[in-house]
């Protein structure tokens, strides 16, 4: 691996033992290759979550059946949560450009453990084969719902099994890149890259990386015993044979709610590092964004039980978890306001890495907001499980994280391919997609408020409208994700190599190696002498307080 | 004794034989114990000896004994987590 003659190739041309085009990527243990993967397999999935969510609204564009029967809804919107959480919002960050750039940030040549890497990209892969096989497999598609509630889930007769098995062999790959992230960051950081001088998005995938280790066995023991009540009827959750249902809520909901800020942690990590870039400014309270990450991981873990507040826990447990709830919101706020007060007097440059950080800010605030009104117990009541928690739900994950995926995206592409992609066209989806987004999941939010419930196939007249206007926001959501991905793919397609080391004028350290990076991602071992977001332009202007001074 | 002698120091196999041996022990009252009516505290004690297990599985078989403070850390914030977690659960089972 560390052959002279390997040193400097650029790790798209690398190919190993492997001589054939495929299996020199899918058996590479490259962080960057594993990175690659993730990301184009990822995609493929997302596409397929889209598709499920289009024919959802496309049934929903008007009262009674559409296009399909109640049966396949209800496995469309199952799948669409499985897919979009499991498989692409809850691993994406870490596993596409934790992956990638974790090692580049610090000056690493690799992850700690690069072969457990590549296992969970394998393992990532079987569990989502087998979550896709169990849509054709005689039984029907998985119909609980992503959440897999008890006692439908044990009483089902779609194939609930391969789903939960899917699930916790996701799980599996989850917990492993988390192992591996943390390792890395503890041991093989370069000279003089202190703790508080590593880049934001290493804080904020440390931060992930602790909640992935320590949340996700509770899933994976949760649905494995979802499995064998199935399979042996024990009793454990199902209230027929003595079991407590609540039970299952409290263990899902410790693992999913923290996963919500797996989710969510890393794609602020990335807004970090686009904003300062972008804004020609030091970012705003450097230790207050590093910390604040650390306090979501603690804080989101303990306020599980706010997605059960109608279930009939104990008063004093739901008192409990609303002020959690409440307290969680002070470290979201303090990211919020620090991006804020980086762009103050910035030197903004509307490129698209910096307009997805802009809508990130913007519908993540917006997601943000009506979180909290679902955390006061009483108006949880009234919005409960109505289209208010989806609009909610997908204003933070898509409108958040899916924004800051796609700001990673625009952002790192060109290091990552050396590629170039057209500016006009990525202005135009995101414009797009910004516009699209609100007109479909704005007009949720009414109609949640006035009554109308979640997962529902069907409904009244009265509701009508919102969901005609949520529908055409679809097809705008669909039209700008295409033009995104044309745009991808044409730039993937070029035959000119974008060679440009630092096309942003990015100070952390991947803006300081080649396009691609090589193999072993610097030529020369870099040291680290400083801060990673220290611009000029935040300095005062000597000549301007030299001219104030003799007035 | 140098930094590196003393990461890699590990217990002789008599000491894995001897912990090994009370763990069956452990295992055996666990066993004796919930054949006996001790209402409430059938539970509690049975977690108890499981505790004890479980610190002698930590420190000797899993090294954490001889490993540095870092590791130790880690294992305290995943069982501090963990204490966390069962207290706000029975804040809702406990008041019900």
């Amino acid at each position: 691996m560390s052959s002279d003659s390997s040193h400097n190739v650029s790790y798209l041309d690398y190919k190993g033992r492997w001589k054939g085009k495929i299996t020199s990527w899918i058996f590479s243990t490259d962080h960057k290759k594993i990175g690659v993967l993730y990301l184009f397999s990822m995609l493929i999935l997302f596409s397929i979550g889209v598709l499920f969510g289009f024919l959802m609204r496309l049934e929903l564009i008007a009262p009674g059946k559409t296009i399909m029967e109640p049966q396949m809804y209800n496995s469309i919107f199952t799948l669409h949560g499985i897919i979009m959480i499991f498989m692409f919002i809850i691993p994406g960050l870490p596993a596409i450009f934790g992956n990638f750039f974790l090692p580049l940030l610090i000056g690493a040549k690799d992850v700690a453990f690069p072969r457990l890497n590549l296992l969970s990209w394998w393992l990532f892969m079987f569990g989502s084969l087998l979550a896709i096989l169990s849509v054709f497999l005689p039984g029907g598609p998985v119909d609980t719902g992503w959440t897999f509630y008890v006692p439908y889930s044990v009483r089902s007769t779609t194939n609930v099994f391969p789903a939960l098995i899917a699930a916790f062999i996701l799980g599996f790959s989850s917990i492993l890149t988390g192992l591996n992230f943390i390792t890395t960051i503890h041991r093989m950081r370069v000279q003089g890259m202190t703790w508080f001088r590593m880049p934001l998005f290493v804080w904020s995938l440390y931060a992930t990386s602790w909640i992935q280790i320590l949340a996700t066995p509770i899933i994976g023991i949760t649905l494995l015993l979802v499995v064998m009540e199935r399979a042996f009827n024990i009793g454990i959750f199902d209230p027929s044979l003595g079991g407590d249902p609540v039970l299952f809520q409290h263990l899902f909901w410790i693992y999913s709610h923290p996963a919500v800020y797996v989710m969510i942690i890393p794609a602020m990590g990335i807004i970090s590092e686009i904003i300062p870039v972008f804004a020609r400014r030091t970012i705003f309270g450097y230790k207050f964004i590093a910390f604040s990450s650390i306090a979501i991981a603690l804080m989101g873990s303990l306020v599980w039980a706010h997605h059960m507040f109608t279930v009939g826990m104990s008063p004093t447990a739901m008192i409990i978890f609303s002020v959690l709830t409440f307290l969680v919101a002070i470290p979201s706020a303090i990211k919020v306001f620090n991006w804020v007060a980086t762009l103050y007097k910035g030197s903004i440059q509307l490129d698209p890495p910096m307009l997805y950080a802009l809508g990130f800010i913007f519908l993540f605030s917006i997601g943000g907001f009506t979180g909290l009104i679902q955390g006061a117990l009483s108006v949880n009541i009234h919005i409960h499980d109505t289209s208010f928690i989806v609009a909610h739900f997908h204003y933070v994950m898509f409108g958040g994280t899916g924004f800051g995926i796609f700001a990673a995206l625009h952002y790192w592409f060109p290091k990552m391919f050396a590629k170039s992609y057209n500016m006009k066209t990525a202005k135009f989806s995101f414009w797009t997609l910004f516009f699209g987004f609100n007109v479909l999941y704005f007009p949720m939010f009414v109609m949640g408020w006035l009554g109308m419930p979640r997962r529902y196939y069907d409904y009244l007249p009265e509701y009508h409208i919102y969901h005609f206007i949520s529908t055409i926001g679809s097809w705008i959501v669909v039209i700008a994700l295409v033009a995104m991905f044309a745009n991808f793919i044409v730039a993937l397609r070029k035959k000119e190599k974008f060679t440009e080391e630092n096309p942003w004028g990015g100070e952390t350290l991947e803006w300081k190696t080649s396009t691609p990076p090589p193999l072993e991602n610097f030529d020369i071992e870099p040291v680290v002498d400083s801060h990673p977001y220290e611009y000029k332009m935040n300095e005062p202007d000597q000549d301007l307080l030299k001219e104030e001074g003799t007035k | 004794m140098s930094e590196q002698t003393k990461k890699h120091h590990s217990p002789s196999y008599s000491i894995y034989i001897f912990v090994w041996l009370f763990l069956l022990v452990l295992t055996g009252v666990t066993v004796a114990v919930a054949g006996i009516n001790l209402g409430k505290m059938t539970l509690a004690i049975a977690l108890l000896i499981a505790s004890i297990k479980s610190y002698f599985v930590l420190t000797i078989f899993m090294h954490l004994k001889f490993e540095d403070r870092m590791f130790r850390i880690f294992v305290f914030v995943a069982l501090f987590f963990l204490a966390i977690s069962l207290i706000l659960l029975f804040s809702d089972y406990s008041f019900q």
